[in-house]
């Protein structure tokens, strides 16, 4: 390795970035607008859910109803009869149907344990499942006022008193985003290296490369540094719109963060020089970058779908998922500061993973014409 | 006329089926990755690992601890001793939350006094927390029923009786397999399409092609088979694991499904040739299909829903067509929809075809010159 030849080729790298200018589109303004699509476009927290209510004109039932209308998560709809609610159920204008018979008051008042009837619309699973539980603390609210107006203490013996560690509200925002960098880095990464060098190959410079006294090493590490300069700004971007505009909470240090950004890209780009160093065809090579990295990272990372819930092969397999680790320090180091344990383990598992991706490609890449 | 163009179609096929490697890349990933991800995509959780504190020990504590240890929902970890044990069980991810029961316990429920409990749950992941929250209300509901019936507590005034239509179990693989559905279809389409004319402007074949006798619109139609019937076979394939494997109930009609398929199809083509015809060199192809792509499945309603958008986002995902066929696909598997019921979703993905098609087009006879 040559300091002066590695230079010139960063120099000449750096070149072609500036007069292609989709390099520096793709790290710094695709972050810079996934982001703000994404922070915006992905929340798990569902508000003013439309929700049908069927009920008689009581006023035990009105004191019910009226926990709907003055809560934040709905949007309550009055449907005179089950039919014309259920219709807007199937239709999904309603996401769910809270439904008091026409006795209602009359059980109340003899307290003979009313049954209230909730309905929701299932397809949407998780969502089902957080409007129920929406729904049941209206209707524990319900149940403390009634118990206060008659003097007496709530009827219910145990009373679950829930702390949220590190994100008391719930937001899901403040978990989402942080992972959401990790999937916009995961794209950089592919994207700025995977056609880099298949790219020589297919217009033929790559022999021209080849003919210099430059090394192989050289050829790669010239590719790699400006990649990663790129990437590292596109980082800082992402970064700093998390916690300036999307206000997460960033609890631990910065250089951790940007210690374990620079792990992670170079995994990312270390995959990207692979891919692009095997492939040696630009649709082949694009193809792959977009099959293995998006997607993997999207569903396999963590990012919004719980690893533990998944079964043991699957949770096998996303070992060798990077952004499975980018993601785990992610979201500990915004959501709770800087654990050891958490980055620590995973900040190995990243390391182990850049060394086996550029070395690979490092073995792979010979000065060979075949 | 037609003979030309079959003769296209058959190269373009040649074209994307030649090479072996392209081959297999453009079929046996969206296979595998339908496995894989439909085992992995879920929010339903299972054994959440959890540790007690429990200062209690009484009668009433172990009781409702002895619920937790039955529940298939949760599995213990750890028992704690001592408070200071909480902090680090939790941010180490060893358990997801703890079960915190004070001395007073079984005291105050013998003495009918509301009694309580404290939850401690790791909320970096809010969602699970909430889940986790919400299967921890209906196990200690299990144990107050049953603790109110046999110590004679007066029952609350009125009781909530939960019904889910369509999921009954709220089972999330049969929301998220149907969309993985739509996803890969759109992956493979787009794969299809979106690199093809920029591969022939890199290779130079272009100019071959445009001396030829065919009409622009001809050359876009011979591209856009390919991708037709690779996606049409993929989904169709997708589709019967997702029926026969992952034993998501399909209830509605397959006519109406087909027919979301086949108008969802060519919007994808459409949006594939525009980025193609767009781009000059696979690597702006490549570029244009990923920023195009990404967005068009975060944002569709496969995981996180539409409704929890701002309105501005909202509008932006009327121009995504796999939000439609996302409804489309949910509809037909388990609302049992058929095609009268979904007329709207038709007619917007129908205008995304008709306005991708002819902006590809048009883009195509610009970009000549």
């Amino acid at each position: 390795m040559n300091r002066m030849r590695l230079r010139g080729l960063i120099r000449k790298e750096f070149l072609q970035i500036m007069r292609d200018p989709s390099a520096i589109a793709i790290a710094v303004v695709l972050p810079f607008v996934l982001l703000l699509l994404f922070g915006y476009g992905v929340s798990l927290n569902a508000r003013r859910v439309p929700l049908a209510l069927v009920a008689p004109r009581s006023p035990q039932a009105q004191e019910l109803l009226g926990g709907f209308e003055h809560s934040p998560y709905f949007v309550p709809r009055r449907y005179a009869t089950m039919a014309a609610a259920t219709h807007a159920l199937v239709r999904r204008r309603v996401e769910g149907i809270v439904w008091l018979r026409s006795d209602f008051g009359r059980h109340v008042l003899a307290r003979g344990n009313a049954g209230i009837g909730v309905f929701v619309n299932g397809v949407d699973a998780n969502n089902a499942g957080l409007l129920e539980a929406y729904i049941r603390g209206v209707w524990l609210g319900w149940l403390s006022r009634q118990a206060q107006a008659q003097g007496s203490t709530l009827s219910v013996p145990v009373t679950v008193e829930q702390r949220i560690w590190f994100n008391a509200a719930l937001r899901s925002r403040n978990y989402l985003v942080p992972g959401l960098i990790a999937i916009v880095m995961t794209l950089i990464g592919a994207l700025l290296t995977a056609q880099v060098v298949s790219r020589e190959w297919e217009r033929g410079t790559m022999e021209a490369l080849m003919a210099t006294p430059v090394s192989m090493a050289d050829i790669l590490l010239s590719k790699l540094i400006p990649y990663f300069a790129l990437g590292m700004v596109g980082t800082a971007l992402s970064v700093a719109m998390a916690v300036w505009l999307f206000t997460v909470p960033l609890r631990g240090t910065l250089l951790v963060l940007f210690s374990a950004s620079g792990l992670f890209l170079l995994v990312a780009l270390g995959m990207g020089l692979l891919i692009s160093t095997v492939a040696k065809n630009q649709f082949v090579s694009a193809t792959i970058a977009i099959v293995t990295t998006f997607l993997p990272a999207f569903i396999l990372s963590g990012f919004i779908f719980d690893l533990n819930s998944m079964p043991w092969p699957v949770r096998l397999l996303t070992h060798i998922v990077a952004a499975r680790y980018f993601v785990a320090i992610l979201q500990t180091v915004f959501g709770a500061g800087d654990l050891w344990p958490v980055v620590l383990a995973n900040a190995a598992a990243l390391c182990v993973m850049a060394a086996f991706f550029l070395g690979l490609t490092w073995r792979l890449s010979r000065k060979r014409l075949d | 006329m037609w003979p030309r163009i079959r003769a296209l179609v058959i190269k373009e096929f040649l074209a994307l089926l030649r090479d072996k490697v392209a081959r297999m890349t453009m079929i046996v990933p969206p296979l595998l990755q339908l496995v894989i991800f439909g085992y992995a995509a879920t929010f339903n959780i299972r054994d959440i690992p959890y540790a007690v504190y429990d200062q209690d020990g009484g009668a009433a504590s172990h009781e409702l601890l002895a619920r937790f240890e039955g529940s298939s929902f949760f599995r213990r970890k750890a028992v704690l001793t001592a408070e200071r044990q909480i902090a680090p069980a939790i941010d180490d991810k060893r358990v997801l939350l703890v079960i915190h029961i004070g001395p007073q316990f079984s005291r105050d429920l013998l003495a009918h006094r509301p009694a309580r409990i404290q939850v401690i749950i790791d909320g970096r992941n809010s969602n699970t927390a909430a889940l986790a929250g919400n299967y921890v209300n209906e196990v200690v509901q299990g144990f107050e029923t049953e603790w109110a019936a046999t110590h004679g507590w007066q029952a609350p005034p009125a009781q909530l009786v939960v019904r889910s239509w369509f999921n009954p179990d709220l089972l999330s693989r049969w929301f998220i397999v149907p969309g993985i559905i739509g996803l890969l279809t759109l992956v493979v389409t787009l794969l299809a399409t979106g690199l093809s004319v920029a591969r022939e402007r890199e290779s130079g074949t272009f100019d071959q092609l445009l001396v030829t006798p065919l009409g622009s619109a001809e050359i876009l139609l011979g591209k856009s088979v390919p991708g037709f019937v690779i996606g049409l076979m993929e989904a169709t394939v997708i589709l019967v694991a997702a029926v026969f494997w992952f034993d998501v109930p399909f209830t509605g009609s397959l006519v109406a499904l087909y027919l979301g398929l086949v108008v969802f199809l060519l919007s994808g083509i459409g949006i594939g040739l525009m980025i193609s015809s767009m781009s000059v060199t696979q690597q702006q192809g490549a570029l244009g299909v990923f920023l195009f792509m990404v967005p068009a499945v975060i944002l569709s309603g496969f995981a996180t829903p539409i409704a929890n958008m701002p309105v501005a986002v909202q509008y932006l995902t009327y121009l995504d067509p796999l939000r439609y066929f996302l409804v489309i696909l949910r509809g037909t598997f388990l609302q049992g929809d058929g095609a009268g019921v979904l007329g709207s979703q038709y007619a917007g993905l129908a205008v995304l075809a008709l306005a991708s098609m002819t902006l590809a087009a048009w883009l195509f006879r610009h970009r000549m010159s």
